[in-house]
């Protein structure tokens, strides 16, 4: 009930005639307000299309649902191709921030590009809801315009390790992924995990990005009983299939790119028994997720993965920004600031809320990939096995001790005698 | 024991998919003297259209060898019509010509998204080839040897081609000096289209070879074009020994450079390449082009 009194409130001081008519016509009066200019950063070319035009699908998706109306005012939607460098991200955003003048950005994907741009943000107090994973943006180096309502690189992998570690009893694991920050982090986070818990990484293995055979690095994969992959992109289906077709049953554990479920529809029997941490899940079930999901299969006739969820999760944040303020954002500051403080129950994965540095406080889903239960067509379905709940980025740690330890390199934490 | 046999058995492997990969592009760089940059579209090109047969279109469902074998012909007209309608237009021009190859890769890349997706497409290895070969404690996939085989029959029907039958002839005379070739009444316009023809076919049908371990997704061009190039500059252009060495030397400082330093994988892979630009221009086994 108050709520709805502090909303009256708010319209009736923006303009205290309009504030009745708009209750009770909402048309004729949300016609005259310029429409709301979301910007996506996003990539449709080149080798990051996949996850980039699932970003778009996911906007698109809520955009739909809501009939392209937020918080009471007509949407626009400029939608930016970076190529997935961070040059074109900077380009883009400067387009984006300058030409069209957009009221808040979406994105961008990969963790250089936000790095790219981060600077250009602060300076134009741009209000930027990420999907990449840049952890020290939230972190050490904090960005005070950023959101990120997806993951942080480690979020997911640190409740992995401790899984890894208590729940599938591993105890000497080969990590693997790609030799770039992403990579690191998510090992990093893992690592630090799975040993606090007793566990104990034998070797860490980093091939370049483009590695079109993995067998030098299969090859490398023994003394252990479990292997850790942070795969992105189009490698972890290469790197499953190479893993099966050399023999290795040992048990393998994996993040949110490396087990995604858009990828299900490409995956074969050789991922059978993947175990992945995500922040969403396609088997959640709560309205949300049923909505979203819909959604995606009508308009798209696709199974959304971690991109889509996250892109959708991020407008749901800015539509109930945009609802607090009564469609009002000429502040910056206190756009940022409400958004800040929302506590949202119903998206697609759980309810979430931000801690004091803009990164999402939410669940993290542990799935096990097999074929008991698939939908939507498909013959593959990463089950929930089990769900950490109010997961933040610092996991079981205090902020201040996190925080003082270094950001995960590719050496640090380093692999100790075991 | 098992790592140094896995890595040698694999380089041999890895040198063979590398060898169809990059046997037309050397024929074509030989012939045209142009470094044909929509070689890497054209394995990608052909893995797309090889796992699309496989997978079926209009509920048609084509047996592995036979989508191979379709999709590579499919890329042989798609380039000779490149070399029909672009190339022939700039004769001479070796710039004009790299700069409209780059030109359509960039447009083959996006003409694939739009049409696949960017979802990433997994092939399926053929049935009777799945499994693996067991020796001592050394575990090795039965694909993967095949394709010692598969590269091997290609290597010796190209080079019966080549040295063997009268267009061979004409090929072979056609690299060594194209004018005298054209006084001696070889149409070498024609032999330029069909050997585009056959590179590309050799791209596509190494595409779909490849697909079974490398899958096909968006970018699979841009990561083989550098090895073709890398194994063509190595052996030497328009020589089919030297891609077929070229390639050997690639697979192994590939896979024993990935594995034993890592840090320092794409050095060791690129070095050779900068001593024999250094030291012998033309290649191991390439000749000196006029």
């Amino acid at each position: 009930m108050s709520r709805k009194i502090t909303r009256r409130k708010v319209l009736a001081g923006t303009a205290a005639g309009a504030a009745l008519a708009t209750l009770k016509f909402p048309a004729p009066a949300i016609a005259q307000k310029a429409p709301f200019k979301l910007g996506l950063l996003t990539v449709k070319t080149g080798p990051l299309a996949e996850g980039g035009i699932q970003m778009e699908q996911g906007v698109i998706t809520f955009l739909k649902q809501k009939n392209y109306m937020m918080g009471g005012r007509k949407v626009d939607l400029v939608s930016a191709d970076t190529g997935g460098n961070p040059a074109g991200a900077k380009t883009k955003v400067q387009e984006l921030v300058e030409r069209d003048k957009v009221d808040v950005i979406l994105g961008p994907l990969a963790s250089f590009e936000l790095y790219a741009i981060s600077d250009y943000i602060i300076q134009h107090k741009m209000p930027t809801l990420s999907l990449a994973a840049a952890q020290d943006l939230t972190q050490r180096k904090p960005n005070p315009y950023l959101l990120r309502a997806s993951a942080t690189s480690s979020q997911a992998m640190q409740p992995m390790g401790h899984y890894a570690a208590t729940e599938m009893k591993l105890k000497r694991v080969v990590t693997i992924s790609e030799d770039f920050a992403f990579g690191y982090e998510q090992m990093g986070g893992f690592q630090a995990a799975f040993e606090k818990d007793g566990g104990c990484i034998t070797k860490k293995l980093w091939p370049p990005i483009v590695t079109p055979d993995y067998t030098p690095y299969l090859a490398q994969i023994n003394d252990c009983d479990g292997v850790c992959q942070g795969f992105a992109g189009s490698n972890p289906l290469r790197f499953m299939k190479q893993y099966h077709s050399f023999g290795l049953k040992l048990p393998v554990c994996t993040g949110e790119t490396g087990g995604d479920d858009a990828l299900l529809k490409s995956f074969g029997d050789e991922a059978v028994g993947l175990i992945s941490a995500c922040p969403y899940t396609l088997d959640l079930e709560n309205d949300s997720n049923k909505r979203f999901v819909d959604g995606m299969m009508k308009n798209y006739n696709t199974v959304p993965g971690f991109y889509a969820a996250g892109l959708y999760v991020n407008c749901q944040v800015v539509d109930a920004g945009l609802k607090a303020l009564g469609g009002d954002v000429s502040n910056k500051e206190k756009f940022l600031e409400t958004m800040k403080g929302l506590s949202i129950a119903d998206t697609p994965r759980g309810p979430i809320k931000f801690d004091h540095l803009g990164n999402v406080v939410g669940n993290i889903f542990i799935r096990k990939l097999g074929k008991e239960g698939a939908k939507y067509g498909l013959k593959l379905w990463n089950k929930t096995v089990k769900t950490y709940e109010n997961v933040s980025q610092f996991w079981v740690w205090p902020e201040k001790e996190y925080l003082a330890e270094p950001v995960y390199t590719r050496s640090y934490p380093p692999v100790k005698k075991c | 024991m098992n790592f140094w046999i896995l890595l040698a058995v694999n380089s041999i492997t890895f040198g063979g998919l590398l060898f169809l990969l990059s046997a037309g592009f050397s024929l074509i760089f030989g012939l045209m003297r142009i470094p044909n940059l929509t070689h890497g579209s054209l394995f990608m090109l052909g893995a797309y259209v090889g796992a699309t047969l496989i997978m079926g279109i209009l509920s048609v469902q084509l047996d592995f060898w036979l989508a191979a074998v379709l999709s590579a012909l499919v890329v042989a007209a798609f380039g000779a019509l490149i070399e029909r309608l672009l190339l022939r237009r700039l004769p001479g021009e070796p710039l004009a010509q790299v700069l409209v190859t780059l030109g359509i890769s960039f447009m083959v890349a996006d003409f694939c998204l739009m049409v696949w997706g960017g979802d990433p497409i997994s092939v399926a290895t053929p049935t009777h080839l799945v499994g693996f070969v067991r020796y001592g404690v050394a575990v090795f996939p039965l694909y993967r040897l095949a394709i010692i085989g598969i590269a091997a029959v290609v290597a010796v029907a190209l080079w019966l081609l080549l040295e063997r039958t009268r267009l061979g002839a004409m090929i072979r005379a056609g690299v060594d000096d194209p004018d005298m070739a054209r006084v001696v009444g070889i149409r070498v316009s024609q032999i330029f289209t069909i050997v585009f023809g056959l590179g590309a076919a050799l791209a596509g049908f190494a595409g779909i070879i490849g697909g079974p371990i490398l899958s096909v997704y968006p970018g699979l061009d841009q990561d083989m074009l550098p090895l073709a190039l890398v194994v063509v500059i190595l052996g030497g252009t328009g020589s089919l020994l030297g891609s077929f060495v070229g390639s050997l030397i690639v697979g192994f400082l590939y896979n024993f450079g990935q594995a034993l330093l890592p840090e320092l994988a794409y050095f060791i892979l690129f070095l050779p390449m900068l001593l024999v630009l250094v030291l012998r221009p033309q290649g191991l086994f390439g000749r000196q082009l006029p």
